[in-house]
């Protein structure tokens, strides 16, 4: 019913709006086409010719052939892509530490989460603000070097599941999620009931949050999968080596391939740059694949997220 | 709960306890807390060093240069969106301006590094058909700032005007009308009706900007640098980085980096509280 009436009186309003429009609104509103049309483009062609250059000739990629579509169609560089045992093993090591680093962030995320949305909860304020300062204030790169290193962690697989496994700003997404949509009475009722706390926190309270475990787990995957700087400073070793990692060593210091062969020189080095392309769009595929299926509900965490509390 | 309480004590409250690094000389076998007290030592080491004011500068130039641009840049989206009737046109800009936030930092500045190169890349390409000269961007200290925000601004515009759009789609609808009855064209009604109902969001994020402000992106700025345009691309994170685990001059990068945090928190704190005398909004 309340629908119904707003929408007539959108479509009476669009009427009215076709009729009175004055010349100045029209311009403006053309104004607005265009520049969102001028904003479009400058963001998708970048992408477009990533995309055809990943799939041109290697010579015409470096004879600046290709501007917008591809020219010459060829596999060649994700061919020499797949060919690469440093980027099978980066994207072996980066599917692990996205699946378990998402794992153990978003359970201990709802750990810390759900107490803080509970009014019943006693010391709750301290909690938060002991969560928060952290937002504010860090001890800095080298003292938290020290302490990952006097963990033992140097140069193992934890050092990027661990240190930095929780988000503040998660914590407070999940907790205003909790706070908004599962009422106080529901932990008295089961507390009545005699229900334990982990037992609730299981049985009641996970099954309700699955669009908040939704959201954070496609947020810490996110920035798992992308992350390099936690395993530029505490790895070593190459075989445990994250994707993105592999990447920088390929596509901005060039260590990729060495040859001295003075007749394929150049053939290599356009096979390189070519590689280059191919790389970008293997690396960021996973994400911009599944992004149009999850967009929505990014925007619902980063509303969630923006309400104040 | 206790995981995470341990979680937060253990790396985010010890580094803070750590952090007296700064004013002791680290010892490898004494520990930090065997180490010897040098009171200020590595503070007046860092005052007095040359690099000092270039790395402040440096920070506090291409820092606010960022928040200029990117500031009002997602706002404009968003109000000119909320403009656009066609929901197709609509969903299709959201989409793809949205979509480059996804994109690694490493493929970010590899693909800014491959469309800038001066011999093979696009820009350059497309520059010498219509007759310019080639330009080394990256090689330039002066566009160095430049190249840096606004690649930022490139992938993340999309993503930064959800928030806004969330505050315009909330604005009450009578406000509208009454605009409209009050003969008001389309630019007045963003100017007095659009604007002040996307304030609150704004001020937040403003402060959020600020509070972020001595913390650069340290890892899209460490890939960027080259020996060429390192006398603008050196900011302070940066140089904790080299100092500190390069070289392994733990004091002393632990002291900068101390000094960078402090300076921070007050420039939040500062805002914060003009934001909540000006407008009414803070974060706390």
């Amino acid at each position: 019913m309340l629908i119904a009436k707003t929408q007539s009186g959108h479509a009476a309003g669009s009427v009215r709006r076709a009729i009175r429009e004055s010349l100045g609104d029209r311009i403006f509103i053309a104004g607005t086409y265009i520049f969102l049309t001028v904003v479009l483009i400058a963001v998708l062609y970048p992408l477009v010719y990533i995309l055809s250059s990943s799939i041109s000739s290697p010579a015409a990629v470096s004879s600046g052939k290709v501007w917008l579509w591809p020219v010459d169609l060829t596999l060649d560089g994700y061919k020499a892509v797949f060919r690469n045992d440093q980027v099978i093993s980066g994207y072996a090591n980066s599917l692990f530490y996205t699946v378990f680093g998402t794992l153990i962030s978003v359970a201990l995320t709802i750990m810390i989460a759900y107490p803080l949305s509970r009014k019943s909860f006693f010391g709750r304020s301290p909690l938060m603000i002991f969560v928060t300062f952290t937002m504010l204030f860090s001890g800095g790169l080298i003292p938290t070097y020290l302490v990952v290193k006097s963990l033992g962690m140097i140069d193992t697989r934890w050092a990027l599941l661990i240190p930095n496994a929780i988000w503040v700003w998660q914590v407070i997404i999940a907790r205003t999620f909790f706070q908004s949509t599962i009422p106080d009475e529901l932990s008295e009722a089961a507390e009545i009931d005699g229900c334990s706390d982990m037992r609730f926190l299981f049985s009641v309270i996970v099954p309700l949050a699955k669009p908040i475990i939704a959201v954070l787990a496609l947020m810490y995957a996110v920035g798992q999968w992308n992350a390099y700087f936690d395993a530029l400073i505490y790895l070593k070793s190459q075989s445990i080596y994250p994707l993105q990692l592999i990447l920088r060593s390929i596509l901005i210091l060039n260590n990729g391939t060495g040859s001295i062969d003075a007749a394929e020189m150049v053939k290599r080095q356009q096979l390189a740059e070519l590689m280059k392309y191919s790389l970008i769009v293997v690396a960021s595929l996973p994400v911009l694949v599944i992004y149009p299926f999850v967009q929505r509900y990014f925007v619902q965490g980063m509303l969630i997220g923006s309400v104040k509390g | 709960m206790i995981p995470p309480v341990a979680y937060f004590v253990i790396f985010k409250y010890l580094p803070m306890a750590n952090a007296v690094l700064a004013f002791k000389n680290y010892n490898v076998i004494k520990g930090i807390w065997g180490s010897p007290w040098v009171g200020m030592k590595y503070f007046d080491l860092l005052f007095q060093n040359p690099a000092f004011k270039t790395l402040i500068v440096n920070t506090l130039y291409i820092s606010f240069y960022h928040l200029a641009v990117s500031f009002p840049i997602p706002i404009i989206l968003a109000l000119a969106l909320n403009e656009v009737k066609n929901v197709r046109f609509k969903k299709t800009v959201q989409m793809v301006t949205y979509a480059p936030y996804f994109i690694s930092t490493v493929v970010m500045v590899s693909i800014v590094m491959l469309f800038l190169s001066p011999r093979l890349g696009i820009v350059n390409t497309i520059a010498n058909a219509l007759g310019f000269e080639s330009v080394n961007y990256l090689g330039d200290p002066s566009l160095f700032r430049s190249v840096y925000v606004f690649s930022d601004v490139w992938q993340t515009m999309g993503y930064s005007a959800v928030i806004y759009l969330a505050a315009l789609s909330g604005v009450d609808p009578s406000l509208y009308e009454a605009a409209k009855v009050d003969g008001a064209s389309r630019f007045q009604k963003i100017l007095n009706v659009d604007i002040p109902g996307i304030m609150p969001a704004a001020v937040i994020i403003l402060i959020l900007s600020v509070g972020n402000i001595m913390a650069v992106g340290f890892e899209k700025m460490y890939l960027l640098q080259n020996p060429l345009n390192l006398s603008t691309s050196e900011i302070i994170s940066t140089y904790v980085y080299k100092i500190g685990l390069l070289n392994a001059n733990y004091s002393f990068a632990t002291a900068v980096g101390l000094f960078n945090s402090v300076i921070n928190l007050v420039l939040l704190l500062v805002v914060n509280t003009i934001a909540r005398r000006v407008s009414n909004t803070s974060l706390w």
